[in-house]
Formats: C-alpha cells, sequence, structure tokens
C-alpha cells in the first residue's frame, strides 16, 4: 500500500501512519536531535528534566494517540512543552511528530517481566538501613534535600537509577543551552559564610548574579545578597554520599531500586 | 484580511475658535513630521529613539546623561507593560515624541505614552498557523518615517501601519512562508525605503535583502544572498545547492550616510550542519554586505566564514566608528573574533579572539582567521568552541563615543557537531544533524566585555552567572546598561565596568535595552520575559 502525505491535516492523530518504516525511524532521529534531544538525551534514554523515552510504560500513556497528543500538546503545568514553543530548534509537522515516534517505537526497550531484586525489602533498606529517606521523599514521606523519587518508576531505567546511586555526581541533564526555565538544571551543592561567620552547608534552590537562594541540612530556607557573604562555594559535587560497593553492596542496591520501581504500579 | 486596532481618541467640543487654534497648534507640534532628515540627524533629538540600533551608525548610544554613574544606585521601576504573550519578547521599543512604539510575540505592534505605559492602539497581525520560525513568534520591533511605522511579519509580509492609529496602510507579501520564508528583524528605513532582510536558514531558503518604497509598499530591489549562475559569487557553490542556499539577511543592517552605504549582515549558509554537498565558500553566507541602497548592488563584501558547518551566522549589528578620522566597521562575530574593517573598500585591519575559540590557530593572507583541522563535524561528534550558537548571537553591542569602547555580550559555551546526511524537504527544517552542550566545557557563563578597538584587546569584563541573549546599551551618563538570562538589568559603569545598580525584572532577558526622555525625565527600558519595564531617577 502506497502512503499518500498530501497535507499535514490529513493525517490521522490516533494510529502511526508509518509503523515500522525504517526510513520514517531514520527522520525521525534527525528531528528528535534537533527539537528532543537536549531534554530527553542522545538516543532518547533520558535528561534532567526530560524522562528517558526507551522504556514502554511512560508517564502520560504509551499508545500512538498519547504519544502524538503529548508531543503535539505537551503536559501543561510541567516541562514538556508544546510542539514549536520552546524556542529551540523549529516547529514540526505532523508528520515530523509520527516520524519521531517511529524513531522512539525503534529504540525502546521492554523491561523484563521478573525484575531483579525484592521491592519489599528494599523499601525498608531505602527508610532505614541505607537512609534514602533523610533526603528523599517518596509519597509524601521523607526528606527534601534531594529529588522526591514517587514517580521515578515511568521517567527512569534500572541502569540509570543504579548509575545514580553509585554515581551521585554524573551529570543530571544534557541541558538546555540556556536557562529558558526558572530553576537550574543540575542539583548544586553549596557552602558559605556568612557576614557574622556563620557556616552553612546545602543545596542551591536558585540563584543569580547577585542573590541565592538556599536549603540546608536542617531542611530550613535561606536568602542571601552574595555581596553580604564572607565567602561562597557552589559546586556540582553532590550531597548525595557516593554509595560504593562496601558501603550498599549490589543485592542491597537491586532490592532498592525494584521497590523504586514497583512505585506507582498498583 | 482583518485587522483589530484600537485607540483612545481625545475629543474636544464645544471650543472657542482660538482654542481650536491652540489645540491644533499642539497637535502638530506633538506629532511633528518624522523625516528622513530627522533620521540622519538622530543624535540631535536624544530624548527619542528613532530606529533599532538607536542610530544610522547602529551604536545603541544615547546622549542623555541625566541618569548617570552618580545617581544610578537609585534608579527606580517607572511603570511596566505586559504583553500576557508566551515566548520570547525580543522587542526594541522606537520612542518618537512621547509615544513608544514597539511589537510583541506573535506580530503584534502597538503603541504606548512613553511617559506612563498606558496603551494608546495596538495591531494584531493574523499570524497562520503552519509558520515555520526556527526560533520562537519572535518580532524585534519598528520602523519609522513620516505618518508611518514599518512591521515585518514570520509569514514574510512587510506592513505600513498608520503610527497615530495602527491603521494599516498597505501590506505586502515577500516571500512563501511554506517554504521557510518569514521576518523576525526590525526593519530599518533610509531615505524613502523600508529595507528587510529575510530569515529562514533552517529552511533552506534563497536568501534576500529587499528595498520597499515607504510610501506605497512598492519593491524598488531585491538582492539575492545566493548568486544564480551567471552572478558574481556563484561558483562558490557546488551543483545546485546555490538554489536552497540559506544565506539569510534575518538582523537590521546599518548605514553611512557619507559614502552612501547600507551595511547589511548575513547568516549561514544550508544546510547549517553540514558542509558536504555543497563545496566552495558559499557566498554571499556569513558575510558584511556593503550594497548602494539606491538600487540594491553589492559595492563590497567580506565573509566571516567561509564555508560555515558551525551555524556561525554573521548576523550582528555592524558598527560604524570612526577613530582619528578613519572610516572603519566594527563587528565582534558569532565565531569569536571581533573584525574591524576599511568600510570605504571591506579590507580586513585586524581580527582578535575575544572569546574562547578551538576552530582557528593562524590567519590567511588576508588577516583572516583560518580554520584548523579539528573544527569540522563528524559523524561522531567533535567539540567545538564557540559552540553553535555562538560566542556572540544576534543580541546588540554598543560602542560609545565617550569611552571609545566596543561593548559585547559574549557566550561561553561549546558544542559537540556531529553531522549526518539529511535529504532537503520543502519547508522542512534542514540542518543536516545537529550539536549538543559539551560537557567537558562546563560550566557554560558568559560576560559584558569592553573591547578596544583599536587594538582587539580586552579592556574589562564582567562576569554572567550563565550565558545571556541581552544585549548593551551606552549612555553619555558614563554607564553601559545589560541583561541576564535571570532576569536583572544591570548599570555598570562603562569605563570600568563596575556594577552600580539592578533590578530583579523576573523574567530572562532575550532583547536590547534602550533610552529615552519625555518632559525632560529620561528612562531606560528593556524587555524581560513578557513585559517591558522602564527605569528612571525617583
Amino acid at each position: 500500500m502506497i502512503l499518500l502525505v498530501m497535507s499535514s491535516n490529513v493525517l490521522a492523530q490516533d494510529h502511526n501512519p508509518f509503523a515500522g518504516d525504517s526510513k520514517a525511524a531514520k527522520a525521525g532521529e534527525y528531528e528528535f536531535r534537533i527539537n528532543c534531544a537536549f531534554c530527553h538525551g542522545l538516543g532518547a534514554r533520558g535528561g534532567g528534566r526530560g524522562p528517558d523515552l526507551s522504556k514502554t510504560t511512560k508517564h502520560h500513556g504509551n499508545q500512538d494517540a498519547d504519544l502524538f497528543r503529548t508531543v503535539s500538546n505537551g503536559v501543561p503545568g510541567t516541562a514538556m512543552p508544546a510542539n514549536g514553543t520552546n524556542g529551540q530548534g523549529v516547529g514540526m509537522t505532523d508528520e515530523e511528530i509520527w516520524q519521531i515516534i517511529t524513531y522512539i517505537r525503534s529504540i525502546e526497550v521492554k523491561a523484563p517481566a521478573q525484575s531483579a531484586g525484592d521491592p519489599s525489602r528494599g523499601r525498608r533498606l531505602f527508610e532505614t538501613d541505607a537512609n534514602c529517606s533523610s533526603c528523599h521523599m517518596v509519597n509524601g514521606k521523607g526528606g527534601r534535600l534531594g529529588p522526591d523519587l514517587s514517580d521515578v518508576s515511568t521517567s527512569r531505567t534500572r541502569a540509570a537509577l543504579i548509575e545514580s546511586v553509585r554515581n551521585p555526581s554524573q551529570r543530571l541533564a544534557w541541558g538546555l543551552t540556556e536557562s529558558t526555565k526558572e530553576f537550574a538544571q543540575e542539583y548544586r551543592t553549596v557552602s558559605l559564610v556568612t557576614a557574622e561567620g556563620k557556616k552553612l552547608r546545602g543545596v542551591t534552590l536558585n540563584e543569580d548574579q547577585f542573590t541565592i537562594q538556599v536549603m540546608d541540612f536542617g531542611q530550613q530556607v535561606h536568602s542571601y545578597d552574595k555581596s553580604q557573604l564572607r565567602s561562597l562555594t557552589v559546586t556540582r559535587e553532590s550531597l548525595m554520599p557516593v554509595y560504593d560497593e562496601k558501603t550498599l553492596p549490589d543485592r542491597d542496591l537491586s532490592d532498592i531500586v525494584a521497590y523504586l520501581l514497583s512505585l506507582g504500579s498498583n | 484580511m482583518m485587522t483589530r486596532t484600537m485607540q483612545i481618541k481625545q475629543l474636544h467640543k464645544s471650543l472657542t475658535p482660538l482654542c481650536h487654534f491652540a489645540i491644533l497648534i499642539t497637535a502638530l507640534s506633538t506629532y511633528a513630521q518624522l523625516t528622513s532628515d530627522r533620521l540622519l540627524n538622530s543624535a540631535k533629538e536624544p530624548q527619542n529613539w528613532l530606529m533599532y540600533s538607536g542610530d544610522y551608525a547602529g551604536r545603541r548610544f544615547s546622549a542623555l546623561d541625566q541618569v548617570n554613574t552618580t545617581n544610578a544606585p537609585s534608579l527606580v521601576a517607572k511603570w511596566v507593560y505586559q504583553t500576557a504573550a508566551t515566548g520570547k519578547l525580543e522587542t526594541t521599543p522606537l520612542v518618537i515624541d512621547g509615544i513608544l512604539y514597539a511589537t510583541a510575540q506573535d506580530d503584534r505592534a502597538f503603541a504606548l505614552d512613553a511617559r506612563t505605559g498606558r496603551p494608546i492602539w495596538m495591531f494584531q497581525h493574523p499570524v497562520p498557523a503552519d509558520i515555520r520560525p526556527c526560533c520562537g513568534h519572535v518580532n524585534r520591533g519598528l520602523a519609522a518615517v513620516g505618518n508611518k511605522v514599518f512591521l515585518a511579519t514570520l509569514d514574510a509580509h512587510v506592513i505600513a501601519l498608520d503610527s497615530k492609529t495602527g491603521n494599516v496602510v498597505w501590506d505586502i507579501v515577500s516571500a512563501d512562508y511554506k517554504l521557510g520564508y518569514s521576518y523576525t528583524l526590525a526593519p530599518l528605513v533610509v531615505k524613502n525605503l523600508v529595507i528587510v532582510g529575510v530569515s529562514g536558514g533552517e529552511y533552506g531558503i534563497r536568501g534576500f535583502i529587499d528595498a520597499y518604497d515607504a510610501e506605497t509598499g512598492q519593491r524598488k530591489w531585491r538582492f539575492d544572498t545566493v548568486p544564480a549562475p551567471g552572478q558574481p559569487g556563484h561558483d562558490s557553490w557546488e551543483a545546485d545547492s546555490w538554489k536552497i542556499g540559506g544565506a539569510p539577511a534575518w538582523m537590521t543592517g546599518t548605514y553611512d550616510p557619507a559614502t552612501n552605504q547600507l551595511f547589511w549582515p548575513t547568516g549561514n549558509p544550508s544546510p547549517s550542519n553540514r558542509g558536504e554537498g555543497r563545496a566552495g565558500d558559499n557566498l554571499y553566507s556569513n558575510s558584511l554586505l556593503a550594497l548602494d541602497p539606491d538600487t540594491g548592488k553589492l559595492n563590497w563584501y567580506f565573509q566571516f566564514t567561509k564555508h560555515d558547518e558551525h551555524d556561525w551566522d554573521a548576523t550582528q549589528v555592524p558598527i560604524l566608528i570612526d577613530p582619528d578620522g578613519k572610516r572603519l566597521i566594527a563587528q565582534a562575530n558569532r565565531n569569536g573574533f571581533f573584525y574591524i574593517l576599511d568600510r570605504t573598500t571591506g579590507k580586513l585591519l585586524h581580527a582578535d579572539a575575544y572569546a574562547h575559540t578551538t576552530w582557528s590557530d593562524s590567519k590567511d593572507t588576508d588577516g583572516r582567521p583560518a580554520p584548523n583541522s579539528q573544527s569540522s563535524p563528524t559523524l561522531e561528534g567533535r567539540t567545538v568552541c564557540p559552540g553553535a550558537l555562538g560566542a556572540t548571537n544576534w543580541m546588540s553591542p554598543t560602542f560609545s563615543p565617550g569611552t571609545n569602547l566596543f561593548y559585547v555580550t559574549a557566550r561561553e559555551q561549546c558544542d559537540i557537531f556531529s553531522t549526518a546526511p539529511q535529504p532537503y524537504e520543502a519547508g522542512h527544517a534542514y540542518y543536516g544533524s545537529a550539536y549538543f552542550p559539551s560537557d567537558k566545557a562546563e560550566p557554560y557563563w558568559g560576560a559584558l566585555r569592553a573591547l578596544d578597538p583599536q587594538t582587539g584587546k580586552l579592556k574589562w569584563e564582567f562576569k554572567h552567572l550563565s550565558p545571556t541573549w541581552s544585549g548593551v546599551l551606552s549612555t553619555a551618563g558614563g554607564l553601559v546598561f545589560t541583561g541576564d538570562a535571570e532576569g536583572n538589568l544591570i548599570a555598570l559603569d562603562a569605563v570600568s565596568g563596575k556594577p552600580l545598580w539592578h533590578f530583579q525584572m523576573g523574567g530572562a532577558v532575550y532583547a536590547s535595552p534602550m533610552t529615552y526622555s519625555v518632559d525632560g525625565k529620561q528612562y531606560v527600558a528593556i524587555a524581560a520575559g513578557s513585559a517591558i519595564y522602564t527605569f528612571g531617577l525617583r
């Protein structure tokens, strides 16, 4: 069957007219690079803001119609912009969106039916022995210094989660080339000394040329004028401790990751 | 075609004949004709801002000095106008005799009372849903002459509006927007011509600069930036690659009345990231063109980046400078070098790096930076500095005759350039693969740099936390003003670079500041986020 594409408006929006077409997948890869890769990463493996799209479970649905809608309209209230509105790259025609979806289908990897690790043991470790809860919240329970992990099962692969624990300073975001959003892409660790000589360590919540907003270890928020500080150091070295093999054996890590991947699946 | 305008009319009823006469006199002086002569002598009316770059030399400098290094620390906000639109606001307002004229996202044009920010009229061009802008639904401002202001639109129209009401006087279609042709720039009026340069280098267009009669909208000339067979420069393109050669002309040029030359910069060849298939220098991409404004004929050209593979559009404002009476033109180019040319001949006098560059270690026989063997993109990707967005971009530099320094917003960011074959399809984005921020070059940052045009050397720099898209303004008050990506407007001492004042506007700056005066009070204005802010003394 020859598919004649006369105009972008003629294409249906509920099923992919290029399904399985390797040329369309290739064209989609180019489009993805230009329009999507800086949030979703090279090869769609995820970035600081955009989830890994190789997972077959996706946050806003994985049917053709879901993907088309998510790309066209964005996800209001999140960093996912509507087609053509992100000021980066160019707006895509319907045909180009289906090519991107064809590309995504070509790199999708189904998660194994039986995932390794024991989620209940993992939960116990997360909340007690491994001390993850002191900085990370899950479903409203836990600390505030690190990211909320309630929804991580649909946005990160097992491999990415293991990497984040073994190598916390690993770059999260492939990064936009400018701050078009209100918040920085990466977690930044800050050490400062105030005019009164008070020392403080924590994470930056926001920063500009003249001011910095910080959450300290006690989970208190502070605002400072940089000109009033005795010293200020901001680094990308994560505050999260490095959980190496000795601190957290492979089996424990596997259970914790299994717990995180089980969240939201009920 | 429908247009919607709003105007506030003031009706005076039951007046004596003497009052009628007085009102008439007032009206005439308030709305004195904006003649071409006034544009040529813009320096004589520093209270007004008559064109995009402030004057024909492109200096973005104001002779106003009421706001100066002594009182700048006490600047306060005067008024704010919110466009309530999404997307980047890139406009530089004009101010003519107490009325501010500007544009917003999606080709809205409007006039405000420059004293209070209150709207006088608004015009909304109906923009089609299927336009092809590369970089947002942006517009950088209007041009004005006589009783008209001029808007160039995302669907490739050039429109003349009545400056008192916003009513459409004429509306001309320049090119087919479905093929990727578009306008984002503020036009330039020279004599009786409205001059515009087209956008669309991301779509394999064939670029041009057009001149339209200000009265009638008739096109007087077109200069094609990619030469056709038989035209000089055509042999700098392999085979048929010229047909989709790009070379857009999307930033407002400058003009030298003394030598009657129009200076217009051009952008990237297509596809921007892949040189294979378009062997040759690819004229006149990434060039400065010196045109005769009456005929559109080319006097001379200078190409900054030959056979570009990094998307280094040379679309930066080329500023006329006259040290010791020499007739020069200066451009801090996107490729990381600061070029000084003789503007009569186009001869390069010197080129010096003003940002971190890795693509060139040597100069050719003309003194032009020559690429080394480590600069071309590869399939696997190669890190090159500056990145694709450049050591600077379209944001305005400024030249201050007070300090004789050239101030430019610099971006320090490197990219991994990768390339792969991509077929051309009309109306589809055409890059030849892409570029990514390079981890190794982190953290990215920016700086406002003060350069000495005589030597090419850096005098001072003020570091930005992140690379910014803000332009720079200089004033006779001894100040330079710039914005940043985190939403600050900053006033600095023009001699030392010391920051004197700042204000957090709450939205990233994608525009260049300007200044004007009404009723003897100076205002500094800039677009930030989705609003226009003005500042002045208490």
